[in-house]
């Protein structure tokens, strides 16, 4: 049965150090990050809680929802020494691997994730003018909003669903798979280029995503290599028993707001429908990674892709089936699994796109970024006498995904907004009101000196010299504003918040 | 139900598509409107003149990102 769709995303953004011979990424990632935490604390101005680490109890990447490890796999591990903070709007600013990330805090619906994802942005422009006051005046480190560095190499913007535990999985793969692929129509960010290992770079000249030419397999754990369409990481940051969250890590990132609004609003529709049982067709493809790849590289949309029943159909009528299906969906009381209110703007915004796909594609330059880049280049290319293969198209390209303001052409393109700035602003250091994210977030801006870390499912408090208290705060839905707002607000202290929960 | 019949017609087209094919097709959608477009967003590209890396062959040489997800 259907439970509401607490959704959020973790975005690893690009990092590159101008002006230096040999530039580290993990060192240059760190000085990012650790730049932005102490500029900033202890006043909270930014949504740093000084001297708060993230708590790595209950880390486990390396468990799998299939129930099993397949021999060869390669699970990730968990990286303790590098710079991990955790904001007062209930977010994650860590380094992962090679590249600086941020993990909006838990969201209630889609609406949220895509104003906590400008948030984030707004965090790590902020952190680009913190590490440049500190370097000399030749140096320069910049990130990129991006999934690709056009050489074969790619980093993720990976999505979570809350998901009810008693789902079979085999339902999430079967249907995960057939939106995954063929919502990449209005999810792309378009590229320059074809990184399938082997292949021709100059064999595509644009694709629609820029994360299809780097997936191997259908169903598995990895996330650096071999990636999987359906991740099985099982890592429920929440109450084992009850929840599932489903890591989704075959999205591209978005700079159009409405893009990452759509991407993360039609799956929490799709994963709620899955658990009702409502989806209705399978859409089960003969070869779904290479069927990945053929959606990504056909601009007309038009590419029939074969299923396994013998007929054939477009990533294109996949999701308008889908829309329809979620329509219904919706006026069968499947709204409040989505937001509610939310959940008809996602509806409303799903088909807009949809019929803006099929009647023409280039109307929606202004929402769908992998439209809005290809005319962008196009008007340069012609400009020029360009191909895209040109090194200044393809520094274009990458530019797109520029998030500083004095520089940002995406900002010059007059793209849709779906969230107003004050709202933005207000969550670099505000946390959503509708999840637990809220009860870590206020207890990080009220008693930031009391606090020892805090992580997803619980906050520690320092009540004395010798006495650590762990709360923890399993169930995401609980822990909201309605919950504890008042109750934080009545206790002076930690001590009091603790007595009063009785933990 | 009828009105989803569309989708589950049996389709003959072979889902192939050649790299002759292909490549017609870029050139298609990449010839669309550019003329047009060209004119409402001469400003923009003067903007972008201004702010596109001065090194574009250098910046795109080193934009190298390993060890991601």
């Amino acid at each position: 049965m259907a439970i509401e769709k607490i959704c959020g995303i973790e975005t690893e953004y690009s990092i590159i150090h101008k002006g230096v011979a040999d530039p580290n990424p993990i060192l240059a990632s760190s000085m990012l990050i650790t730049s932005y935490v102490q500029e900033t604390g202890p006043h909270f101005d930014n949504g740093i809680a000084d001297s708060v680490v993230w708590d790595f109890q209950d880390e486990s990447p390396a468990n799998d929802a299939r129930g099993f490890t397949p021999i060869g796999s390669l699970p990730p591990v968990v990286e303790t020494h590098l710079v991990n903070a955790v904001l007062t709007n209930g977010a994650r600013f860590y380094v992962d691997h090679a590249h600086p990330e941020l993990s909006t805090p838990e969201c209630p619906n889609a609406l949220e994730v895509s104003r906590y994802d400008r948030s984030g942005e707004l965090i790590l422009r902020e952190a680009m003018k913190s590490v440049k006051s500190l370097l000399p005046d030749d140096q320069e480190i910049v990130v990129y909003k991006d999934n690709s560095d056009g050489k074969g190499n790619s980093y993720g913007c990976h999505e979570n669903y809350l998901m009810d535990r008693s789902t079979p999985f085999g339902d999430i793969i079967r249907h995960g798979i057939a939106h995954f692929i063929t919502r990449q129509i209005f999810t792309g960010s378009g590229k320059i280029g074809s990184e399938v290992p082997g292949s021709d770079p100059d064999s595509i000249a644009y694709q629609i995503t820029q994360r299809a030419d780097f997936f191997e397999e259908e169903v598995g754990l990895e996330t650096t290599l071999k990636r999987p369409i359906i991740n099985t990481r099982d890592e429920p940051h929440s109450d084992a028993e009850r929840y599932r969250r489903l890591h989704v890590i075959c999205g591209d990132a978005n700079m159009s707001e409405a893009a990452t609004f759509l991407k993360v609003g039609s799956t929490c529709f799709i994963l709620a429908m899955v658990e009702d049982g409502f989806i209705g067709e399978d859409f089960i493809f003969d070869h779904p990674v290479q069927a990945m790849k053929e959606i990504s590289y056909d601009l007309t949309l038009s590419q029939p892709i074969q299923r396994t029943n013998g007929e054939s159909i477009t990533a294109l009528e996949v999701q308008e089936y889908f829309c329809e299906r979620a329509k219904e969906y919706s006026e069968r009381g499947g709204l409040e699994y989505v937001g509610g209110e939310v959940g008809l703007k996602v509806l409303n915004k799903w088909e807009e796109i949809l019929v803006g796909l099929k009647e023409d594609p280039s109307s929606l330059h202004s929402q769908i970024d992998w439209i809005a880049k290809k005319r962008l280049l196009d008007v340069f290319c012609d400009r020029h006498k360009l191909s895209y293969f040109d090194a200044r198209a393809r520094s274009l390209a990458v530019q797109y995904h520029d998030i500083r303001n004095d520089s940002s052409i995406f900002n010059k393109l007059g793209m849709v907004t779906i969230n107003d700035a004050k709202s933005v602003s207000e969550g670099v250091t505000k946390p959503p009101v509708g999840t637990r994210a809220y009860f870590r977030g206020a207890c990080l801006q009220k008693w930031p000196e009391q606090i020892v870390s805090a992580n997803w499912d619980s906050v520690v408090f320092s009540l004395d010299e010798t006495t650590i208290k762990r709360v923890p705060v399993l169930d995401p839905l609980k822990g909201t504003y309605a919950d504890v707002a008042d109750l934080i607000d009545q206790c002076n202290t930690p001590h009091e918040l603790i007595h009063a929960l009785d933990i | 139900m009828v009105e989803n019949q569309k989708y589950y017609d049996s389709d003959d087209e072979s889902s192939n598509v050649t790299a002759d094919e292909e490549e017609t097709s870029l050139e298609n959608s990449q010839s669309v409107n550019t003329s047009e477009l060209s004119g409402d967003l001469d400003d923009l590209l003067d903007e972008i003149d201004q702010v596109l890396e001065s090194n574009a062959e250098e910046f795109v040489k080193s934009y190298v990102q390993k060890g991601g997800q």
